[in-house]
């Protein structure tokens, strides 16, 4: 024992030790948000059972879906001031979400094992997921057309299906025309108030003008109520239908057909069929709009969002970083103060990204925003349009973010490619230039790419500076349009990140949202883990390759 | 171009194009080259001119607040007021600062223009027939409230206002005087006291006071409320008198503070006396407190806005800070003694405190005008204006002019303040500051609340305290972890695992941090809230268990353990880490009920130490987290480029493994893991999302594990949105960004010049 213990074994044991506990808490931490993440799609299963609680004398019945279970001391329970028996030591609790917020006003609840019936899986429980107000969880009982009964027992939940499919489609019509026709209306006559202000500052209002922007503006509203009647017309078709649904306690609940989204019978399902179930889910996910302040529904415009994002980020970064390095490298005399800036330059990679978000807030929105809407929007005044927190201010500022990420990658491989075949260049006749862009430069493309998946992984996943320079909770529309100009720098985004910190800490139905948020962070991971790996593959690709050249 | 030999008898002809295009296309090339090198340098020396930006930029929006005050006479002009014979018993400014008031001691309003003295109007103020006035009051600047007290006893209240109104985009403003209590001179009490020394109206909560006290000593005063009717909109006016106790001495000044709770009467030897009038029909004294000492008299008192505070000047040229602290031992709030100012070379005569903030003027019989700040115990300004004494002093409300008139009484003189941003010296921002109503001084971060007398409070030592905390949490997690797997896996791990496990660690450092805060917020918290016990198994299980794992194995027959190489042992542990943690998990409710009375949570507030769910061990860990891959990659590449031929020859000399490990590549490697966790460390200090999510954000200053904090860079996040542009605390935050770029630079950069040492030390070896 002691020889072993001065053989020094145990030391390296423990050193082994840590590697595991490290790669276990990395794959665990991956794994959790897998297992959560890709579980928020499944149709679980539905429980029914009774209910005794500790300090009730009446049961009461609970519908629900079990969410997690988990393992407590008897005597936490009693000091939270539940009477648990005396004898027992530890007590195992359920949290069962239960849905119909609007009907019992508690949508999740603990319940403490031992005192429950055994749990039923009837097969006709059928959940709705509604368009306000989260799941609805009950029995179906009557099919209604215009208030009068329709469809009972086994034919109402395919008759329901249909008419169920009929109400979206006029929902997805009503939500196109909102959308799509509306929205440019608006947007129009939005154009026409600019337009009207703008000649009022130049003074080159007449009265014919005025007229005109009259007759525009005139035009735009008569469309817009040609609109509307068609819309009061989908919206009463819309109306027509609902379902009668009796919840735990037997209260018999009626909702109409257009709240609702989906509707399922999880305990009626077969493997198949949830695996079907799951694939649409996942789909209305990724492509869907948000619900009830984000804790319902898709998060296409937080994806959508973060891509458009990282798409200008990248233009803007890209020439300027590899520039920044050719230069470095290849241009600058190499000395001491080159050695300062470099040091400098490749430091700001550790310098804390919020500190390049107040610059952005400061020097980018307020003092260039600030000046550009003075300047080329007199018109928009007071409100804002660059001189506030928008697209493009966080691509730019995100852009400074990962300069430094492309400069030192990009360097990297420029130092890489070996003197020879510059110097052949440079033997046949070629100018610096001609060597650097024909022959240095296309060959350390590799590297420049690897740069900037790293720099795109990276701005990904930022969210500290864009807090201060462009991303905000909901954004009533896309950064990217039908309407003139199509891209739209100046407004705001939502972003995959923020979402996660917005939905998750401060949303009024933390413990409802919760499954989306992991949802949304598998999505966000499932992008940056990507995306990493794939610069890590070229990189290596490179080094052998290079390293194959070179000797 | 077919090619021609000579042979053929045709001159010859060159495949080379013409000497002219040739030249043609060198000129093209040379400007090509020179194009690239110009275009690629000016580039080039743009981005880095942009990345420095940063540090300007930074440093441009915190410089401000360390800017000198800047005090400088504007103009001096004399304004003809009503008579000749006149003293000055006010001044004001208009919100504008454009307007001066002139409040005479024949009763008579001046409104002039204050940047040239020209004289706008005269309003009378209604002095009843055949009698003059004796004494005069004021409230709180910012309430334009005076009241006049006649010789017939009675008195009136009066205030002024400034209409505005817009004449084709220029704005005009128009002085008015305006009768909260009506036209008609009210008189106080019961007994026609006429004499009165000392006159005071206050629009307090709960209505308005005007007290006053005499030579005699006597002190009256009178509550008017005013009642809306809410259904049928009349306003009921209510009044009611009080008498408080004689003094026997004459009352020099009164002093009613704003919540109508104290009453302060000064006297002709320099004594407070400080009344409670919470119960209205029972005033009584509180205590008597000798505000200069024997050697001098009070020549001047104000309370501050907010009226907490009272600036007590005294005939030394004292300036104090006085305002009520609780007593420790009966509870009672007291005068105390906060801080005294410079002192003026003569008599303080006027104080006049600024309309918004803790600021206020000085004037001395000397001439001398000081400009101090409270709560940064500053004294920013002190210069001679005239050679008299200084009669009246007026602040604008913006705090940018002010007017002081001398003792010859039409002379005024316009001072031009610039003083943006007193409140945070170097000392208040770094120091203990004892702010108005707390106990003693104390390191305070509160930027913003609903109460209007409120100020906002700058200590950045919570959040430097806060933001050390946190990452220390972090580094001694993330420290032991990555440093011993960096050993490992540079020096005994198997190259086939190595090839695995070193990007796994890498991919971490890419995996945002929003999501380790989102799990060590939803998921972490509330599971180790109900699962204490873990932490305390679980620092003792795993190293043990190892540890047993280890010698067992060591105990095994030849045959097995030749069935693994060396170097596989993090691959066996592996279950051996599962187990452990799995039995640490499931016991820990068992340990709660054996050692902890049924419930961990419950005994710390039983023994005493606060536990918030989102504390500093949550984010220890979430951040150790974050920055394991930073220390792991760093440290691994410096003990794995350690030279072989040393190693070698330690291992060739007799050496085990492990005394090869810690007597020669440990040593060889130290500065490479010394400036891994510098860089880890940078990395903690400026992590915002996970301490925004798992930290519960409250700015305490402790060390406390249980206890959340608040970091600079959260602070940031949270706050910067919602400040206005160019504030003392938008400042203040620029401020703590530079910090923390500063912080992180010089910490990298010394990181960085380690490495490169390293680097050339490795070459030599």
């Amino acid at each position: 024992m002691r020889e072993w213990w001065k053989s020094g074994s145990p030391w390296i044991w423990l050193n082994g030790g840590a590697v595991t506990i490290s790669m276990i808490m990395v794959f665990g931490l991956l794994l959790l948000i897998l297992v959560r993440g890709f579980g928020n799609f499944w149709p679980h299963a539905i429980l029914e059972t009774t209910y005794t609680h500790p300090d009730a004398d009446t049961p009461v019945r609970v519908i629900g879906e079990l969410r997690r279970s988990e393992t407590l001391t008897a005597q936490s329970m009693r000091d939270a001031g539940v009477d648990i028996p005396g004898d027992q030591l530890l007590i195992e609790r359920h949290l069962i979400k239960m849905g119909n917020r609007d009907v019992t006003n508690q949508d999740f609840g603990y319940f403490i094992d031992g005192f429950m019936d055994d749990w039923r899986y009837p097969e006709d429980i059928g959940v709705l997921e509604r368009r306000e107000w989260g799941d609805f969880m009950g029995y179906p009982l009557r099919l209604l057309e215009e208030g009068s009964t329709v469809a009972v027992g086994d034919e109402l939940w395919p008759e329901f299906q249909r008419r169920l499919e009929r109400s979206n489609n006029l929902y997805d019509e009503i939500r196109g025309i909102e959308r799509g026709a509306i929205g440019r209306i608006n947007f129009a006559i939005e154009r026409v108030r600019l337009d009207e202000r703008k000649a009022e500052l130049r003074g080159a209002l007449t009265d014919e003008r005025r007229a005109e922007l009259e007759q525009r503006r005139e035009e735009l509203q008569a469309e817009y109520r040609v609109l509307e009647e068609q819309l009061n017309r989908l919206y009463e078709a819309a109306a027509r239908d609902g379902i009668v649904m009796r919840v735990a306690d037997g209260q018999e609940v009626t909702i109409r057909l257009a709240d609702i989204v989906k509707a399922w019978q999880p305990n009626n399902m077969s493997v198949l069929e949830k695996i079907g179930f799951y694939a649409k889910d996942f789909f209305d996910f990724i492509f869907g709009y948000p619900r009830e302040a984000n804790t319902e529904g898709g998060i296409f415009p937080a994806i959508f969002g973060t891509v458009v994002m990282v798409l200008v980020m990248s233009i803007i970064v890209t020439p300027f970083g590899i520039l920044a390095a050719i230069y470095l490298r290849e241009y600058a005399r190499q000395g001491p103060i080159l050695k300062t800036v470099r040091i400098s330059v490749y430091n700001l990679a550790g310098v804390p990204s919020i500190v390049f978000g107040v610059f952005g807030l400061g020097f980018f929105v307020y003092f260039l925003g600030g000046a550009i809407d003075r300047t080329f929007y007199p018109e928009a005044l007071p409100a804002p349009t660059f001189g506030t927190p928008g697209l493009f201010w966080a691509s730019l500022t995100l852009a400074l973010l990962t300069l430094p990420v492309v400069i030192v990658s990009t360097e990297e491989g420029l130092a890489r490619i070996p003197s020879t075949i510059r110097e052949g260049s440079l033997a046949l006749g070629a100018t610096k230039g001609e060597t650097l862009w024909k022959v240095v430069v296309p060959l350390a493309t590799p590297a420049m790419m690897t740069g900037l998946i790293l720099a795109i992984a990276r701005a990904a996943g930022e969210v500290a500076p864009l807090m201060l320079v462009g991303v905000v909770k909901l954004a009533p529309t896309l950064p990217v349009d039908g309407n003139f100009p199509f891209i739209h720098l100046e407004r705001k985004i939502m972003h995959l990140g923020f979402h996660i910190y917005d939905v998750g800490f401060q949303s009024p139905h933390a413990e409802a949202a919760e499954q989306l948020v992991y949802a949304t962070a598998l999505i966000l991971v499932l992008l940056i883990v990507v995306l990493n790996l794939t610069a890590i593959t070229i990189r290596n690709h490179l080094r052998e390759k290079y390293r194959a050249e070179s000797d | 171009m077919s090619a021609t030999t000579p042979e053929d008898g045709l001159p010859y002809e060159s495949p080379l194009p013409t000497s002219e295009r040739r030249q043609k296309l060198r000129r093209k090339r040379a400007f090509r080259d020179g194009f690239s090198r110009y275009g690629v340098g000016s580039s080039g020396i743009g981005v880095i001119i942009a990345l420095a930006l940063i540090f300007v930029y930074l440093f441009y929006e915190a410089f401000p607040l360390l800017k000198p005050v800047n005090v400088a006479m504007e103009t001096e002009f004399s304004v003809p007021w009503d008579t000749d014979q006149t003293s000055t018993l006010h001044l004001t400014l208009d919100r504008y600062e454009k307007i001066g008031a002139h409040f005479s001691g024949t009763g008579v309003i001046t409104f002039f223009e204050a940047g040239s003295g020209a004289v706008r109007s005269r309003v009378p103020v209604p002095v009843p027939e055949g009698e003059r006035v004796t004494a005069f009051g004021s409230g709180e600047s910012r309430d334009r409230l005076y009241v006049y007290g006649f010789s017939d006893g009675s008195m009136l209240p009066l205030e002024v206002e400034y209409t505005q109104s817009f004449v084709r985009g220029v704005r005009q403003i128009e002085p008015e005087l305006g009768f909260p209590l009506g036209e008609e001179p009210i008189s106080l009490g019961d007994r026609g006291i006429a004499d009165y020394s000392a006159l005071t109206v206050v629009d307090g909560r709960g209505g308005y006071i005007v007290a006053g006290g005499t030579e005699a000593g006597e002190i009256t005063m009178a509550l008017f409320t005013t009642r809306t009717n809410l259904m049928t909109g009349a306003v009921e006016k209510q009044r009611r008198d009080f008498r408080l106790p004689d003094l026997g001495h004459p009352v020099r000044q009164i002093l009613v503070n704003d919540s109508l709770r104290n009453l302060f009467v000064v006297d002709d030897r320099g004594r407070l006396f400080n009344f409670d009038i919470v119960d209205r029909n029972n005033p009584f004294l509180i205590e008597e407190v000798d505000l200069t000492g024997p050697d001098a008299r009070v020549t001047a008192a104000e309370l501050l806005v907010g009226s907490r505070s009272l600036i007590v000047g005294g005939s030394d040229g004292s300036v104090r800070q006085w305002f009520l602290v609780r007593d420790e031992e009966t509870g009672e709030p007291r005068m105390t003694p906060i801080r005294s100012f410079r002192r003026h070379a003569g008599a303080v005569t006027v104080i006049e405190p600024e309309y918004l903030r803790k600021g206020f003027m000085t004037g001395d019989a000397e001439g001398n005008v000081g400009l101090h700040y409270a709560t940064s115990h500053a004294t920013l300004a002190m210069q001679q204006v005239t050679e008299s004494a200084i009669v009246r002093i007026a602040m604008g409300p913006n705090n940018g002019r002010a007017l002081v008139t001398g003792e010859a009484s039409d002379e005024m003189r316009v001072l031009t303040i610039d003083n943006p941003h007193p409140q945070t010296s170097i000392s208040a921002l770094w120091g203990p500051v004892w702010y108005e109503g707390r106990g003693e001084p104390a390191f305070v971060w509160q930027s913003s609340s609903a109460d209007d007398a409120f100020e906002a409070k700058y200590s950045l030592i919570p959040l430097s305290v806060g933001t050390l905390k946190a990452a220390v949490f972090a580094m001694l997690l993330a420290m032991p972890l990555a440093i011993m797997g960096a050993i490992y896996t540079a020096y005994f791990m198997a190259p086939a695992i190595r090839r695995v496990v070193k990007p796994s660690i890498e991919l971490m450092e890419a995996l945002p941090t929003v999501i380790l805060g989102f799990l060590a917020g939803i998921w972490l918290a509330p599971y180790i809230e109900n699962n204490l016990p873990i932490l305390l198994t679980g620092l003792i299980a795993f190293p043990l268990f190892i540890l047993v794992a280890a010698f067992l194995w060591s105990r095994l027959p030849h045959s097995v353990r030749e069935l693994v190489p060396g170097g596989w042992e993090a691959a066996l542990l592996i279950p051996v880490v599962i187990a452990t943690g799995w039995l640490v998990v499931a016991t820990s409710p068992l340990i709660e009920v054996w050692f902890f009375d049924g419930s961990m949570r419950q005994w710390f507030t039983d023994v005493g130490i606060p536990y918030d769910q989102r504390n500093a061990l949550i984010v220890g860990m979430a951040m150790g987290f974050a920055v394991i891959p930073t220390i792991f990659s760093i440290a691994e590449d410096a003990v794995f480029n350690v030279p072989r031929h040393l190693t070698n020859g330690s291992l060739a000399l007799g050496a085990t493994p492990w005394q090869t490990m810690m007597g020669v590549v440990l040593l060889t490697a130290s500065p490479g893991i010394f400036s891994a966790i510098m860089i880890g460390f940078g990395r903690a200090v400026g992590e915002t999302m996970i301490v925004l999510m798992a930290s519960g954000n409250s700015p305490v200053v402790n060390f406390n594990l249980f206890e959340g904090m608040r970091t600079l860079a959260a602070n940031v996040a949270v706050e910067l949105p919602e400040t206005a542009v160019g504030s003392t605390h938008f400042r203040v935050l620029f401020l703590s960004a530079l910090v923390l770029l500063v912080f992180t630079f010089v910490l990298n950069t010394a990181a960085e010049i380690v490495r490169q040492r390293l680097r050339k030390r490795y070459a030599s070896l």
